[in-house]
């Protein structure tokens, strides 16, 4: 029996991809910053989202979120004390969003266009590992790490914090209890991402919210193709 | 564990691919993975066996050929392959690193088939 070779060269993740730079095309043309924000279970993500959701509101900003969770909707119900508009995907046991899931969630979306929107923020699965593999079309991508996890985390997951555009620290109001090494967390992020934006946050105390809501004002008035 | 989300997808695209070769049995799968893809290949081929399974690439091998992270300078203009993935820096100067031209693969590079028999073919 006789083989041969086919070349093939295409993306495994091809139909995501595609997926997801439609996504970032229609992101683009509705004038809507989309956020995609990462991190481990428990590092504070629906913390500070909510606490961001509100602030922008307060601001007379046009928010929505859509939140991923293996099972629950637990984190939707309690965005939706922040007054935007809030939809679940629940993934079934998928470890990560993908760019169709967040696609399919925007049709039929009672009372959101995009077109409305200032800013789209979406909520990953807490996980470290699966999500920087998968596109969603948006334009920043946020890796969010918390006092309590260990400042050489970047070091360990360094796909994800490489392919973030900002990263946020969390918790900052514990900081000081756990023995947070601050000049370390920020040495390893930036070791791994040099030049990232790094924001120091407490969703508890507002801390850093300030200069957070700026840099995303900043991003969204810069258009770009 | 997107390992198996992963392998689902090279199903699907093998597949695709194998329907201009009616009858064609794959005997192997190539993928080009970067080291900053996030992908563990023991996983992939544990992952393999079961997302393979009742389909055309059941019993095939997978080959993980693992891709080296390379970056440009900015500062020497050089490219550079990263040693250690805990440091984004140049590997001839030391200065920090953005600008990653290598190691995000997730390819399919090719596939190994064997032809149907001609009676089948016919």
């Amino acid at each position: 029996m006789t083989t041969r070779i086919v070349e093939l060269r295409q993306g495994i993740l091809k139909k995501n991809d595609e997926l997801a730079r439609e996504l970032r095309a229609r992101f683009t043309a509705a004038g809507v910053l989309v956020l995609n924000l990462v991190s481990s279970p428990g590092t504070g993500k629906t913390a500070f989202l909510e606490r961001t959701l509100t602030e922008l509101r307060g601001r007379g900003s046009r928010v929505a979120a859509l939140v991923g969770d293996l099972e629950t909707d637990n984190d939707a119900r309690r965005l939706a004390s922040s007054g935007a508009p809030v939809r679940q995907i629940n993934t079934h046991g998928i470890c990560h969003l993908e760019a169709e899931m967040v696609g399919k969630h925007l049709s039929g979306w009672e009372g959101v266009e995009l077109a409305g929107l200032d800013y789209l923020f979406i909520e990953n699965v807490g996980n470290l590992v699966c999500p920087s593999s998968y596109d969603l079309g948006e334009r920043i991508r946020v890796a969010l790490l918390s006092v309590t996890e260990g400042e050489d985390k970047p070091l360990k997951y360094p796909t994800l914090f490489n392919s973030a555009d900002a990263a946020v620290v969390t918790k900052m109001d514990i900081a000081e209890a756990v023995g947070f090494e601050r000049e370390a967390a920020l040495r390893n992020i930036r070791a791994i991402r040099p030049g990232i934006r790094v924001f120091e946050t407490s969703a508890k105390t507002g801390a850093g919210m300030q200069e957070w809501l700026d840099y995303l004002a900043d991003e969204r008035g810069v258009r770009r193709a | 564990m997107h390992e198996l989300s992963i392998c689902a997808s090279v199903v699907d695209s093998v597949t695709e691919s194998l329907a201009a070769y009616p009858g064609a049995r794959v005997v192997e799968v190539r993928l080009r993975v970067g080291a900053l893809a996030a992908v563990i290949e023991d996983s992939l081929q544990f992952c393999y066996g079961i997302a393979t399974e009742g389909t055309p690439l059941q019993g095939s091998r997978l080959v993980v050929h693992i891709l080296p992270v390379t970056v440009h300078c900015l500062f020497c203009e050089q490219d550079g392959r990263l040693e250690s993935l805990r440091s984004f820096q140049c590997p001839h100067c030391g200065a920090p690193v953005t600008d990653v031209r290598q190691g995000r693969e997730l390819e399919i590079e090719s596939i190994e088939i064997e032809d149907a028999p001609e009676d089948v073919k016919a």
